[in-house]
């Protein structure tokens, strides 16, 4: 019988030639990622830290993203401990402040390729899949632990495999597909499962993969995966990765699922995930009425030149509407770069938008962009939760990068392709 | 022993919001803030033994593991669902926080019902009737009995080595 990709993938890592769901083997990954978060973690281990050491300081990767710059004296501390971390236990991998959201840089600096194993104290690690990696969230502690020991165990997850047919109409985009699949299978539609993509996928760039698995855990998935195909080889190449440096892996035609389902794609329309939930997902003309006081257009979801480029289409030469604000959340400083050499940075900008630094920003609420009571946001991020942007009283709308530049024209949740 | 009943899909933000993650880590810097969004009152009447009945999903979105921390701190005695979100279930296992997947369990029970905890024996009883819930397999078993992941860590180091 054959196996899933996560069969494949942990059986190889754990040095069996078989493994199945449900069964839990102990594996090295080939990549711990940490954030701010970094200065938690190591504070729980510093005792042993001194003792045994990092087990393996390549495995080792730190962003910082997600108070950045800091906002106050004591994320500041946290930002210089973690400096002095990495200068002591010789961490290769470190990006500072401005590089980019963790997810983004993993994928642009090649630090994750096709048939790696991956994990990162980051719940939104499973972007990766986007890239053929197994790649998924864990916790501080867990984090701790695999700095000392390099290892740890992991459940052999149970799969459930999407077939994407044909292509998405103009305007309409890979976010709104992995809402409609959120909105249709619900957010714990596939809790401890991995998600696999197949079909027409070659119609999906690298960006628009990145999205889909970067909102696999929002259907409680534990990895969303596509498979290495010639958009991923190429993309590879692109940023000067050597074809010998990785290995893709994917599943056998006979792997047995849990549950398989199919979408169309030329029959996905623009769609909004309202408050309070990810699933409450419905086609975006069901909010026309809803006025916004501000637009995010950005984050690891879709703060990428390529959602920039749609959003400076939409918007051309008009401005934001009044009452209404646009900030723009670059994924990474290279995302800000190709952004601004293609002029739309400089576009957005003149039609009224606020430019913040690449990173995470008003995403988590702890600043940037932090709501007030009462007010609404429409934002391209990937959670909705009362509270997510700092203001239990706020409402957050989830949507696509084309109808968030457009909602920032009209100043009320608006479907994009009323405003070409 | 209080039971503190919820709905589907409590998420992380209401567990401990967002905001606080870079500035809360410690079980006293938490504690204020659990179930802020969701429920004011937990954080002034919790109290040690208390357990808490939810529907599907519970725990889902961030891996900031303060949730976890915090109500083990505060000495939740279970965590009773129909489900839970998979790094959420992760990280109660690594802080040694009994999480019991009983949706039926869940299904039956109504406000102002006793409930009764026997984890040893995998059993919980609600009002007059009994539910069972497997015990965790062996490999995580080891991790819960040794008090959570980073003490079974140091353990493993220390026989690595070859000291106590």
């Amino acid at each position: 019988m054959g196996m899933t990709f996560a069969e494949k993938i942990l059986a190889r890592k754990a040095g069996k030639s078989e493994v199945r769901a449900g069964e839990i083997v102990f594996c090295k990954p080939d990549r711990l990622l940490m954030h701010d978060n970094a200065a938690a973690i190591t504070d729980k281990i510093a005792k042993e830290l001194n003792e045994f050491g990092v087990a393996n300081p390549d495995q080792v990767v730190i962003v910082l993203d997600h108070t950045v710059p800091a906002v106050d004296e004591k994320t500041a501390a946290g930002h210089k401990k973690i400096r002095e971390f990495v200068q002591k236990y010789g961490i290769r991998h470190f990006y500072d402040i401005g590089t980019g959201v963790c997810h983004q840089v993993m994928v642009e600096k090649g630090l994750v390729l096709p048939g790696m194993l991956a994990v990162g104290s980051d719940s939104h690690t499973c972007s990766y899949g986007a890239v053929n990696a197994f790649a998924t969230g864990i916790d501080r502690t867990e984090a701790a632990a695999l700095l000392l020991t390099g290892e740890t165990w992991f459940k052999v997850p149970q799969s459930i495999r999407i077939q994407l047919r044909k292509r998405l109409s103009e305007l309409v985009t890979a976010k709104d597909l992995v809402l409609t699949i959120i909105g249709q299978i619900g957010a714990d539609g596939a809790d401890y499962c991995s998600v696999e993509f197949w079909g027409d996928i070659s119609y999906l760039t690298i960006d628009d993969r990145f999205t889909i698995a970067n909102m696999g855990v929002e259907m409680g998935a534990k990895i969303a995966v596509f498979p290495a195909d010639e958009i991923v080889k190429g993309f590879l190449t692109g940023i000067g990765v050597e074809r010998s440096d990785w290995q893709e892996v994917w599943a056998d035609p006979d792997a047995q699922y849990r549950q398989e389902l199919v979408f169309e794609l030329d029959r996905i329309v623009p769609m909004v995930a309202a408050p309070h939930k990810v699933d409450n997902v419905k086609p975006v003309n069901e909010f026309k009425d809803v006025e916004v006081q501000q637009c995010l257009l950005g984050t690891c979801t879709n703060g990428r030149a390529s959602d920039f480029a749609l959003a400076a289409q939409i918007i051309g030469r008009r401005r934001v509407a009044p009452g209404t604000r646009l900030l723009l959340l670059p994924a990474s400083r290279s995302e800000l770069e190709k952004a601004l050499d293609a002029g739309d940075i400089q576009t957005l900008i003149e039609a009224g938008g606020v430019l913040l630094p690449p990173g995470c920003g008003p995403c988590l609420g702890a600043h940037q962009g932090v709501l007030a009571p009462g007010e609404r946001c429409v934002s391209t991020a990937n959670r909705n939760f009362k509270g997510r942007m700092g203001c239990r009283e706020a409402e957050i709308y989830l949507a696509s990068p084309a109808t968030v530049a457009a909602s920032a024209l009209t100043g009320k949740i608006t479907d994009p392709r009323e405003v070409m | 022993m209080r039971i503190w009943y919820y709905g589907d899909d409590v998420n992380t933000d209401m567990l401990f919001p967002g905001k606080y993650t870079y500035t809360c880590s410690k079980p006293e810097e938490i504690r204020p803030h659990l179930l802020e969004d969701l429920d004011p009152e937990f954080a002034n009447s919790v109290q040690a033994g208390d357990i808490i009945i939810a529907g599907r999903n519970f725990g889902c979105g961030s891996s900031r593991e303060q949730p976890v921390v915090g109500l083990k701190a505060v000495g939740i005695q279970a965590v009773i669902a129909k489900s839970f979100a998979r790094i959420f279930y992760r990280a109660a296992i690594n802080q040694g926080l009994l999480l019991i997947e009983a949706p039926e369990a869940v299904d039956y029970y109504q406000p102002g019902m006793a409930v009764e905890l026997n984890a040893d024996l995998g059993r919980v009883r609600i009002g007059t009737q009994e539910f069972l819930f497997p015990k965790p397999p062996p490999e995580i078993l080891g991790i819960v009995e040794a008090g959570g992941l980073l003490e079974y860590t140091r353990r493993k180091l220390r026989e690595r080595v070859g000291r106590k």
